[in-house]
């Protein structure tokens, strides 16, 4: 299995939309790579021809009546909002400028 | 009943309150005293709410005044993880994502503490969004383990257990995804359980890997966290992987405590190297213990099990890396504007937030989560794990057809020292390794005390597993090994922690 490089890292980190420093970023190459290597171990089992398992229960579809059930209000939903104006999540913009 | 009020235990305190000889303020300010003088050395819990507990024990002694019809638990004060949401008190999971946070709603757990009238002293310290085994990756610091303030109480769940093994408490909620109940409970000598998955909802629990991730009761005796578990456990609508069955009779099961015929296999794998010998001691002894009491005792084994800590921890950062994204930054936590950046984007916002909203341990996860999920990678961790996990499933399966129960030690080692493995995250995750495979396999399992390792004279633990839906079974040989263990030693184990200075 190739070995994770900084920029491997700083490209996950993207994805994962964390901005790590550069200091957080040499520390984790390292880290990471020490456990890549333990948690291969996973490809030595026995697991050709092995069905995957998600989920420890067996479960079908769950569903439940389509009835309205009491919910937040609007004041509940945003009392823990950065920023909210006329009852919605204030947010950044959402589109770059160019 | 002791005169000690904190030292009494739950089932005590709940006879004491429905015969009238104490009431629910008594206890409950009796614990605030407690955790007054002692908390600031301990560090157990993030919030206290002396107010609401006693508005809540004001109300349970009213009703109970009038003749009022309560819960058995009624007016018997808990400490809950601060995991589970609690409307209008702090809810953090030990991150500043979420310092300040009260959220508006309650967990079912809560909801079903508060309706059996059970005051909520507070809310008990954590690694980060329970992600760690001993408590250093909490944003506000670790707690300490009451046996030697300068060991780590285990992790996640080492506020809960902290609390409990100081008599800040007399029970607990706790959750455990990989160990986050169990392990915590074999370093301080306490009992803990993680009931089969789906027995306890997940609604309002912060989510670290929902496949993973099951709710389960604290206490300081077997009964206690049998009575516990009764009012925690149950079908919830409102969680759809929630079991639609009746209860497993844990409280029976912890009464009556009868081993005889049980066959009980011990797990070849979780033992020998890595192990201490002081736990390995005092396990053999309980197994020792069990069949003088009618126990019969094989050796099994679940030859998959070794690759069990390799595939949890592919799959819990997997499934964390998804459930931690819910942390954007726009609808409640924290928001972080980069200060470089004029005018900055919602993902520059959700970026800079994430970094200084997470700690390392949670980073770290997030990111080896998404490498696992990345395409390319996927089929050579995700899924190798996934069919890893089936494998272990199948060695329950076969072990579960040869006895009724398993056991092994807890953790390998006792408490180790603050700061010891923080900078060696591998280290860390092997202490997980005999707690984990219940987990995949969605297994109930109990932690109990065993006695104290010779080397240290620190708490050992020794682990009960059941099948799926099976949980009374660890209640029965719960009860059976604390008795015949108290026996021996003459007094609870805790009696032996030492005392802790008052007002530190």
């Amino acid at each position: 299995m190739a070995s994770l490089t900084r920029d491997d890292v700083a490209h996950l980190a993207g994805l994962a939309r964390i901005e790590l420093s550069d200091a957080e970023l040499d520390r984790m190459v390292g880290e990471l790579g020490v456990i890549l290597d333990s948690v291969a171990k996973v490809q030595q089992a026995p697991i050709e021809g092995v069905s995957p398992m998600s989920h420890p229960m067996p479960l079908t579809n769950v569903t439940r009546p389509d009835v309205v059930r009491p919910g937040l209000t609007p004041e509940a939903a945003l009392s823990g909002a950065p920023e909210s104006a006329q009852q919605r999540f204030l947010v950044p913009r959402i589109l770059d400028e160019d | 009943m002791t005169d000690d009020l904190t030292r009494t235990t739950a089932a005590q305190l709940a006879d004491g309150l429905a015969d009238g000889t104490i009431s629910s303020v008594e206890v409950t300010s009796a614990y605030l005293e407690r955790i007054a003088a002692v908390d600031g050395a301990v560090h157990g819990y993030l919030h206290i709410d002396g107010e609401g507990a006693l508005a809540t024990a004001r109300r349970i002694d009213e009703r109970r005044a009038v003749g009022d019809r309560l819960h058995a638990l009624a007016g018997v004060p808990i400490a809950v993880k601060d995991v589970m949401v609690t409307q209008g008190v702090p809810t953090t999971c030990g991150s500043r994502m979420l310092e300040g946070w009260i959220p508006p709603y309650d967990a079912t757990v809560v909801s079903k503490l508060r309706a059996a009238g059970m005051p909520i002293l507070g809310k008990t310290n954590m690694d980060e969004f329970a992600m760690g085994s001993s408590t250093e990756h909490s944003a506000y610091g670790p707690s300490r383990n009451p046996w030697d303030l300068e060991r780590i109480p285990g992790g996640s769940g080492g506020g809960s257990s902290s609390v409990l093994a100081s008599f800040q408490a007399p029970l607990a909620t706790g959750t455990d995804t990989g160990g986050s109940i169990r392990q915590p409970a074999a370093v301080t000598a306490t009992i803990g359980v993680k009931p089969t998955y789906g027995g306890v909802s997940r609604y309002g629990i912060v989510a670290l890997a929902s496949s993973l991730d099951q709710a389960g009761p604290c206490g300081r005796t077997v009964l206690d966290a049998a009575l516990l578990h009764a009012v925690m456990g149950g079908h919830d609508p409102l969680d759809s992987t929630s079991i639609d069955a009746p209860m497993p009779p844990v409280v029976d099961a912890a009464r009556a405590g009868d081993v005889r015929g049980l066959r009980i296999g011990i797990v070849k794998e979780l033992a020998g190297e890595g192990y201490q010998p002081g736990i390995q001691a005092r396990f053999d002894e309980s197994v020792a213990l069990l069949v003088e009491l009618g126990a019969e005792v094989a050796e099994v084994s679940c030859p998959n099990f070794e690759y069990a800590l390799a595939a949890y921890y592919l799959i819990m950062p997997s499934e964390a890396s998804s459930n931690l994204a819910r942390f954007d930054a726009m609808r409640y936590g924290l928001r972080v504007v980069p200060e470089r950046v004029a005018d900055p984007s919602a993902e520059q916002v959700m970026a800079a937030t994430r970094d200084a909203g997470f700690g390392p341990e949670a980073k770290r996860r997030i990111i080896l989560g998404t490498y696992a999920l990345s395409s390319g990678y996927y089929d050579a961790y995700y899924g190798s794990a996934q069919k890893v996990r089936s494998l272990i499933a199948r060695d329950f399966a076969a072990a579960f057809e040869q006895v009724d129960v398993l056991v092994s030690p807890t953790a390998p080692t006792t408490a180790f020292r603050l700061g010891d493995k923080l900078d060696d995250p591998m280290a860390m995750y092997r202490n997980d390794i005999a707690t984990i495979p219940a987990n995949l396999a969605g297994v109930p399992a109990m932690s109990l005390p065993s006695g104290l390792a010779d080397e240290d004279g620190l708490p050992a633990g020794i682990q009960i597993l059941a099948p799926a839906m099976r949980d009374e079974r660890l209640y029965t040989v719960g009860a059976a090994l604390e008795r015949a263990l108290i026996d021996t030693w003459g007094a609870p184990i805790l009696s032996r922690a030492p005392e802790l200075a008052k007002g530190a």
